[in-house]
């Protein structure tokens, strides 16, 4: 569904992505871990068109995506919730899960925003405050609603349990995984590389702008070096 | 009390036009944080645009709605051809590229017009009218209804539709807003349109009152900027109340102390909020959650 070849980027002189490649198919769970630093928002930056490319090619269901503005990419079926929530802040929850389904205006959003509700039932009751007064938690949560709210194809997910308490961790990733069976993709980055591994097919380790490591998820999570370096255990 | 009723109705007129000039600064800064100093000259546009298709024979309400027509293609073309390409400059610099094209659309006005005062027949004929003992001009009333209908249209416009709400979310959050699939740079024009487009309405409703020149857009920039400030900076109410507030002080000012301290008085007025409000009137904090 989603090829990324020799994927280049840069932040003015300095280049942090050193050519990746990277391969997603339809219905699959791909996580992306790697220590902070290693170019893992980058490279989902890049994916959703808000980076500038420097070289390589993404392709998204075949069609060559890298001249394709940000904006026109969720109407392909790509669609990225971004790292630290970014949600509209001085807008109401409900405002904000609107606007996440900017594209349509069908009787698809009203039951979107109602499964939406049902994933999270806390945005219902914040339906109409101002996101801004979310917890960090409630917001990923919008956050997470929102991107869903644009009827992706494919999800690209940064670091949905960054900061977050241990119970919602998991609340979020059980969300995460629930995708698998409305037929979504997933493409997860996560410096919390256990709980990312555990849910996903497969995985890629990512270290400083390369690639380093690809296999199963099971696998990468039995490997010696994965668990030392990026498991704790 | 007679005197107290004349010199409020002419305070609230001229404040309206403060409140349409702060509504456009308004409108710009929050899509773009870009202060925009050409503001004032949308409203000279408005007017002069109008004296002269009027003067060329066109019926008035068609040469208000073409002068109206042809300033947002101005805007349009200010932000295409000289923010849209800076973006990414620092905001100070984009600031300084309005103030750069407003003294070229002023340059520009006087060598394509002249630098004439004009002005074209009031609306509704110039007989005053009295109300409460105080006389106004029929003029005045197509003003502040003007401002009126353009205010209650943009809140209509941006807590009821979704493109309005593309606007505050963009204005929120630039990333976010191109995520869900707004075009966030036909955001940007839109506002430089809506704005310019404000503007000359402004210009064309006062000119009949105070008369328009290539040059008026300073005053009414800084006039507009410091009723913006007032109000606090972003906030279209703000806008209005710091508007009428402006006109208000300077007509009581110039009625009671005399006309040369009607601005010192004013902006003496603005100082001292801002000392003790700096976001002012209705300016509110950001609320964000790292």
């Amino acid at each position: 569904m989603l090829t990324v070849e020799g994927l280049r980027s840069r932040y003015g002189r300095i280049e942090v992505l050193h050519g990746i490649d990277l391969e997603i198919g339809s219905g699959e769970i791909v996580a992306v871990v790697g220590a902070n630093g290693a170019g893992k928002t980058t490279l989902l930056r890049c994916l959703s068109g808000i980076q500038p490319v420097s070289g390589g090619s993404i392709h998204f269901r075949g069609e060559a995506l890298t001249a394709v503005p940000a904006h026109r990419r969720l109407e392909r079926g790509l669609a990225q919730s971004p790292e630290g929530r970014q949600i509209f802040t001085n807008l109401t929850v409900e405002e904000n899960l609107r606007l996440g389904a900017y594209l349509f205006s069908d009787a698809r959003v009203e039951r979107d925003m109602e499964e939406g509700f049902a994933l999270f039932p806390v945005l219902k009751e914040k339906r109409n405050l101002p996101a801004g007064g979310l917890s960090g938690g409630q917001q990923q949560m919008l956050a997470i609603v929102r991107t869903l709210m644009g009827r992706p194809a494919c999800l690209l997910l940064d670091e949905p349990s960054m900061g977050l308490a241990p119970i919602l961790v998991q609340q979020i990733f059980d969300v995460v995984k629930g995708l698998r069976a409305l037929d979504v993709t997933v493409l997860l980055v996560e410096q919390n590389a256990f709980g990312a591994l555990s849910i996903a097919d497969r995985g890629y380790v990512m270290e400083t702008g390369r690639i380093t490591m690809t296999g199963p998820a099971a696998e990468l999570i039995a490997d010696e070096r994965i668990r030392e370096a990026y498991l704790g255990i | 009390m007679p005197e107290l009723m004349q010199f409020l109705l002419s305070g609230v007129t001229v404040g309206a036009v403060y409140a349409l000039v702060a509504l456009g600064f308004t409108i710009i800064y929050n899509a773009s944080d870009v202060v925009n100093f050409a503001q004032g000259e949308f409203v000279m546009l408005g007017g002069m645009f109008t004296v002269f298709a009027f003067e060329a024979g066109l019926p008035l309400p068609l040469a208000a709605l073409l002068a109206i027509i042809a300033t947002a293609a101005i805007g349009v073309a200010l932000n295409k051809l000289a923010i849209e390409p800076a973006r990414g400059a620092p905001v100070v610099s984009l600031i300084i590229i309005t103030i750069g094209a407003s003294i070229l659309i002023r340059g520009l006005t006087q060598i394509a017009f002249d630098k004439q005062l004009h002005r074209f027949p009031a609306f509704s004929g110039d007989a005053p009218i009295q109300i409460v003992g105080a006389t106004m001009l029929p003029q005045s009333l197509w003003v502040i209804a003007g401002a009126l209908a353009i205010f209650v249209g943009l809140w209509l416009f941006f807590t009821r539709t979704l493109t309005g709400r593309a606007v505050l979310a963009t204005a929120n959050n630039r990333i976010a807003a191109q995520l869900v699939g707004i075009n966030t740079k036909y955001v940007m024009t839109l506002s430089f349109a809506l704005s310019a487009a404000i503007g000359a309405l402004a210009g064309v409703l006062v000119t009949p009152i105070t008369l328009t020149g290539y040059d008026i857009g300073i005053a009414l920039a800084l006039k507009g900027f410091a009723a913006a400030m007032l109000g606090g900076m972003g906030n279209p109410k703000g806008a209005l109340v710091g508007g009428l507030l402006l006109g208000v002080i300077e007509a009581l000012t110039a009625g009671y102390l005399s006309s040369q301290y009607k601005d010192a008085a004013a902006f003496v007025i603005i100082l001292a909020v801002l000392f003790a409000m700096p976001q002012g009137l209705f300016g509110r904090q950001s609320t964000d959650r790292v």
